[in-house]
């Protein structure tokens, strides 16, 4: 079998050398060098990542307005489509039909998402005189808004699955006992639910942390640069700003790194999850 | 029996539901129906139905198609989609069933380097895969296939793997018995249990390629658009002075063909995202 090597693993292996490993290497070497192309860096040392935090605030406010904006999300996201989930799992009619369309939105991309948004968030603001970009508040709960209206049914179909896993038999067992439908609910149901609820918790938490094409879309970072996201950021100091492409790698392996911690999180609560169960 | 509703419970349901639906369904609606609208109706009166003068016809269709090559960026998405999912689902299930079946200190390796691409943000390497694709001559629609492949590898081979685990050897080995190489077991015998992990694998990564804006856009850029770059850089290069009209017919136009998909493919796309998100 070994002789096959080459037939199997070749054109994934080159194409992953080239596509991911070589340029994942090299950006964590260029992010130690001043740059304005590949070929003529100088190695500076950690300056670039100094330079990140100390010589302009744009990084350090992006990153909070990313905290901020996640949390939020998360929050929302999560309730929402969990109490969707709750009533979908009841006998009502039409079911489907529901679950089919609170999904939908998922499917449409970041930009196009991003530019209905634009219109219709702008259409409404314009009865005040005003568009997204007149205040960073505004921005930031339209990226909210955005956020929910994209995943909510995906959290809630990752719910339904969940609640109609569970045992009925322990929730028969409840109702006998005498509990009602909050008690069950509350007592039965959520506890047995913390693998899903785990799941969906950290799939929002990375897709609004790694939030892009939205971002770009419906605001673009304005006013100014005060509802640009990390990701933004990043690509702001790349490609708008001449000289500091290094620190633009700089920031991207910062961003990497936070994306990481929160990936291995995941995996240790899951992990610990499993052994208890 | 304390689980059953009362009719009243149920009408309040419906009532949120309905509420709901109409939430998730306007915004698509109100894009709609002002691509049949004037412009100046589109900013004055965003919410109006396009009635008597509003009207516009397929005038909005017309000026937005031509103005942004809309058809060419269709074809475009279509191609780099098709092929990339293609190609993703080939060569990935091949190399998850090697480096499953064969344990030796490279494919161990490989598999980690592949679970580790899974957590590495596009922004990581935004810059210097732009600089190797077009040093290498992959800046066209054929050359980022190659580059989909690579940077999808890490999560489709990480399905795959996670299901080749579970076929037991037993029938690859009586393959084997009966005179088949590795190529005629996998393509003959492995390929076909794999199944339900191809469908699960190509719908996620078909919803990734279609909707990616950034990589296209930083590889490909404005000579060869596809459809999310071709949005954005109508928006981007109109510098205020935007054919709202022409926008919205473009923005329906590149919703139309993903509803359509989802009426057909529904149960395949929720359940595939469903087990992608359970996995991943």
């Amino acid at each position: 079998m070994k002789k096959y090597a080459p037939v199997f693993l070749l054109p994934t292996g080159a194409a992953f050398i080239i596509a991911f490993a070589a340029p994942f290497v090299m950006g964590l070497y260029l992010s130690f060098t001043e740059f304005t192309t590949v070929d003529s860096a100088k190695f500076v040392g950690i300056a670039n990542y100094i330079k990140a935090f100390a010589s302009d605030s744009s990084f350090l406010n992006a990153l909070w307005f990313t905290v901020k904006f996640t949390v939020v999300s998360v929050v929302t996201v999560n309730i929402l489509a969990f109490m969707l989930a709750v009533v979908l799992t009841k006998p009502l009619k039409g079911r489907n039909f529901y679950r089919t369309v609170f999904f939908m939105p998922n499917l449409i991309g970041g930009i196009v998402l991003g530019y209905i948004w634009n219109v219709i968030i702008n259409g409404i603001l314009a009865y005040a005189g005003v568009d997204i970009t007149y205040s960073a508040n505004y921005g930031f709960w339209g990226l909210v808004l955005l956020m929910n209206w994209q995943m909510i049914g995906y959290m809630m179909i990752i719910y339904i699955a969940g609640i109609q896993s569970v045992d009925r038999a322990l929730t028969e067992a409840a109702y006998i006992d005498g509990a009602t439908n909050r008690q069950a609910l509350f007592h039965v149901t959520i506890p047995s639910l913390m693998p899903s609820i785990t799941i969906c918790t950290f799939l929002t938490l990375t897709n609004s942390f790694k939030l892009f094409d939205q971002n770009l879309a419906l605001t673009g970072g304005a006013p100014g640069k005060s509802t640009a996201m990390l990701a933004l950021d990043i690509y702001d100091t790349f490609y708008g700003r001449i000289g500091w492409q290094g620190v633009g790698q700089a920031k991207a392996v910062v961003f990497f790194v936070i994306v990481a911690l929160i990936a291995f999180v995941q995996l240790y609560i899951t992990r610990s999850k499993e052994v208890e169960a | 029996m304390s689980g059953a509703m009362s009719v009243r419970q149920k009408w309040g349901y419906y009532v949120i539901l309905t509420i709901v639906t109409l939430m998730f369904l306007l915004p698509i609606v109100i894009i709609f129906i002002n691509s049949f609208k004037n412009r100046f109706e589109i900013m004055s009166s965003p919410f109006s139905l396009p009635l008597g003068e509003s009207f516009a016809g397929l005038a909005n269709y017309i000026s937005g198609v031509n103005a942004s090559g809309f058809f060419k960026a269709f074809g475009i998405s279509v191609f780099v989609s098709v092929f990339s999912v293609a190609v993703i689902v080939l060569c990935t299930s091949m190399a998850a069933w090697y480096i499953t079946r064969v344990k030796t200190l490279w494919t161990k390796i490989l598999y980690f380097a592949f679970v580790f691409s899974m957590i590495v943000p596009f922004q990581m390497v935004m810059y210097t895969l732009t600089y190797v694709a077009v040093k290498l001559n992959l800046d066209n629609p054929v050359g980022i296939i190659f580059v989909y492949l690579g940077f999808g590898a890490g999560l489709s081979v990480f399905m795959f793997s996670g299901f080749v685990k579970s076929v037991p050897v037993e029938i690859e080995e009586a393959a084997r018995i009966d005179g088949c190489n590795p190529i005629q077991t996998f393509f003959h015998v492995v390929f076909p249990v794999l199944k339900p992990t191809s469908v699960t694998v190509a719908i996620l990564n078909a919803m990734w390629v279609w909707n990616d804006y950034l990589l296209p856009y930083l590889i490909l850029g404005a000579k060869y658009k596809t459809i999310p770059v071709a949005v954005q850089l109508t928006m981007q290069g109109a510098y205020g002075s935007v054919n709202w009209g022409g926008f919205m017919a473009m923005l329906t136009l590149s919703i139309i063909p993903i509803i359509v998909l989802y009426i057909f493919a529904q149960r395949y796309i929720i359940e595939g995202v469903l087990s992608g998100a359970v996995k991943g």
